[in-house]
């Protein structure tokens, strides 16, 4: 019978059904972060559990780092408990930390990935939500609570029922300065924010295939706005040859031979899904938020919704979000002035985000009244832009250039703005008060970000590209 | 875990829809927070910091709720177990929403916090109860028979799945129930080990 790729991996990782009707299902790479990781420690101790599988355990320090330069632990003084907590848990555990001041130091879902950790296939868990964003390689993620956290510790597997299955089909080509986070965020505003609760979503068509790596990553990261836990793209040849020599990447023969099985992970013809969504992108503009979750998205040449004309269910959400953001019903995003940008987060934080934010930046200065801001998703990530001289660009033109870290995506390392302000940002969440109270966000692409920064306020990137 | 049986007490209502873990719990500054003062700490202020007497869990009548009522995707965004914790540390075991987002669902079966689904035809007969009694009486929820019972004496029946119920009612310890397949684990390990290497063996170079 026709299989889905949802439905291979998940077989394979089966390991036993639990008498309480769950499959245990194995966890091939379990990466941990500061936030959460202290507390399933505590627990371990309290309960004498040992870490059964360090060898397959990876640790970062994400959440809570400043950004700024020449940080420490104490640099967030808030952090510094987190960082101290997490340095001592894994290394009594023998767990390989990326600690701060370590080259290869960043967000879980950015290091993963970039490090060869994650491969094609495996099954990931990690205790964020936003885990889902390694299906960019044709992983299955599984974001996870602290009490699942101790249990991949404890057990290496997770007790879980099988979620149905969903594809989202996304056809035609993406025009000139259209990324996968406008993809994303149409996506949003077609199934909104419990689309795909209580599936996995496969994505695919001509759009996804064609996306590179870095633009699928980014794609699956808002796999859980949309509700579901696992997001991923079939991997292909692109995924292959973007994995190759990576440091934890196999290498020689293992390479050949899990190749091998890679190139038979897709869904088979005929294969069945209990939903199914067809997005045509040929016309795509632009996405940009407009309300407080990321579903209330509107293309950059459009108009601010009125709640009159909409689900009457939806009309009091609605009406918040106009109030938190400062809108009114029919005005034009457009033109609105700014007052800070973000670039950054495990959703727009790798090498081609970066590149994209700095031509529209090259040559130009950041809008006087602008607070523009730059994190690199890993110390990596960092390193190359440096090489390539993006710190310069960004630096130039008035931003400020962060070390790597999760910085204003939650606000978890101090890094937040003003109550009032507008912020325009390429993180995967505008939820209230989360970039610091009363900040009124705006999701966007990197490209869109940077013209924000540039003319001071909302801005049709293709305008200025 | 503690086991969940049955409880009775006042139940609030908050039918907004997608109430998100970020509004549950804002992201904490401390390893040990108080995790009561946590819950709900952003919306139960007024901007100058004072309590606002409109927000739902700060009138008089819903300060020692034991059930939540809740609209869709209850639960949505960040997997912080703090947005069940914070629950449970004030006394809130019950939460009965039109849906729950996936992960938090997770996240309650695993701290003993019973999450209710009523039947669509219901919920909106059970919402209105719950605005209309405004706290001025018990209701309860019987996970043994699968009820939830209005003062008036009307009961509402949900359907939850055996594996997850056995888990509730048994406050069964998760890894203790997992650990029994530690054979079947080690199997799994030894047969990977031969037929897919690279997953179980990661070495840098």
């Amino acid at each position: 019978m026709p299989q889905t790729l949802f439905d291979k991996i998940w077989d394979a990782h089966v390991v036993a059904r639990r008498s309480d009707g769950r499959d245990l299902v194995y966890m091939d790479r379990h990466v941990l972060h500061e936030l959460h990781a202290p507390h399933a420690f505590m627990r371990l101790d309290e309960t004498k559990r040992a870490v059964r599988r360090p060898d397959l355990t990876f640790a970062v320090q994400d959440h809570t780092v400043a950004s700024r330069p020449g940080r420490d632990d104490t640099t967030n003084p808030e952090g510094a408990p987190f960082i101290r907590a997490m340095r001592a848990g894994t290394q009594s555990r023998n767990i390989r930390l990326f600690d701060i001041g370590d080259p290869e130091q960043g967000i879980s879902h950015v290091v993963g990935p970039e490090l060869g950790i994650v491969l094609p296939g495996t099954t990931y868990a990690c205790p964020d939500s936003h885990a889902c964003t390694v299906g960019g390689l044709g992983a299955l993620a599984f974001g996870c609570g602290t009490t699942e956290l101790e249990h991949v510790l404890a057990t290496q597997v997770i007790a879980l029922k099988r979620p149905k299955r969903m594809r989202v089909r996304l056809d035609g080509k993406l025009g000139r300065g259209i990324t996968a986070k406008d993809v994303a965020l149409r996506i949003l505003a077609e199934i909104g924010v419990d689309g795909g609760r209580g599936h996995a979503i496969e994505f695919a068509g001509s759009v996804a295939q064609a996306l590179s790596v870095e633009g699928r990553l980014t794609l699956c990261n808002l796999t859980i706005e949309m509700g579901a836990r696992s997001g991923f793209v079939a991997p292909d040849e692109t995924a292959f040859d973007w994995l190759a020599g990576r440091p934890w990447a196999p290498k020689g023969a293992a390479w050949d031979a899990a190749l091998k099985s890679w190139r038979t992970l897709h869904s088979d013809d005929g294969a069945i899904f209990d939903r199914e969504v067809v997005i045509d992108c040929g016309s795509l503009e632009p996405q940009i938020t407009w309300g407080i979750d990321p579903s209330q998205v509107i293309s950059v040449s459009g108009r601010v919704p009125d709640p009159a004309g909409a689900d009457p269910r939806h009309q009091p959400a609605m009406k918040r979000a106009l109030d938190y953001m400062g809108l009114s019903p029919g005005l034009a995003l457009e033109g609105l002035p700014v007052n800070r940008v973000f670039i950054g987060s495990c959703t727009n934080s790798r090498m081609p985000d970066l590149e994209e934010a700095a031509a529209i930046v090259r040559g130009r200065k950041v809008a006087q009244g602008v607070a523009a801001l730059v994190v690199p998703g890993s110390s990596t990530v960092k390193r190359e832009a440096e090489a390539r001289g993006l710190d310069r660009v960004f630096r130039d033109a008035g931003f400020a250039w962060g070390e790597a870290g999760c910085s204003m995506c939650a606000g978890g390392n101090g890094d937040k703005g003003k109550s009032g302000e507008r912020c325009v940002s390429t993180t995967n969440r505008n939820f209230e008060g989360r970039q610091g109270q009363g900040v009124r966000t705006h999701l966007v692409s990197p490209a869109m970000a940077a013209a924000a920064a540039i003319t001071g306020k909302i801005t049709d990137v293709r305008k200025l590209a | 875990m503690e086991p969940f049986i049955s409880l009775t007490g006042v139940a609030a209502p908050m039918l907004a829809d997608d109430i998100n873990t970020d509004q549950i719990t804002p992201v904490y500054r401390d390893l040990h927070p108080d995790y009561a003062k946590l819950l709900f700490a952003r919306k139960r202020k007024r901007p100058d910091g004072s309590d606002d007497p409109d927000f739902v869990l700060n009138k008089p009548q819903f300060k020692d709720a034991k059930i939540l009522v809740a609209g869709q995707n209850f639960g949505c965004g960040s997997s912080r177990e703090s947005a069940v914790w914070a629950f449970v540390a004030v006394g809130i075991r019950c939460i009965i929403a039109r849906s729950f987002a996936d992960i938090y669902r997770d996240n309650c079966l695993k701290n003993g916090v019973l999450p209710v689904v009523l039947p669509a035809g219901d919920a909106e007969a059970f919402e209105k109860l719950v605005v209309e009694t405004d706290g001025t009486a018990p209701f309860s929820a019987d996970l043994r028979t699968q009820t939830v019972t209005a003062p008036g004496g009307r009961q509402f029946k949900f359907d939850i799945a055996p594996e997850d119920r056995t888990i509730l009612l048994e406050g069964l310890d998760d890894i203790g129930l997992t650990l029994k397949h530690a054979p079947d684990i080690a199997a799994w390990e030894q047969r990977m080990q031969r037929e897919r290497p690279w997953l179980q063996s990661l070495s840098r170079t």
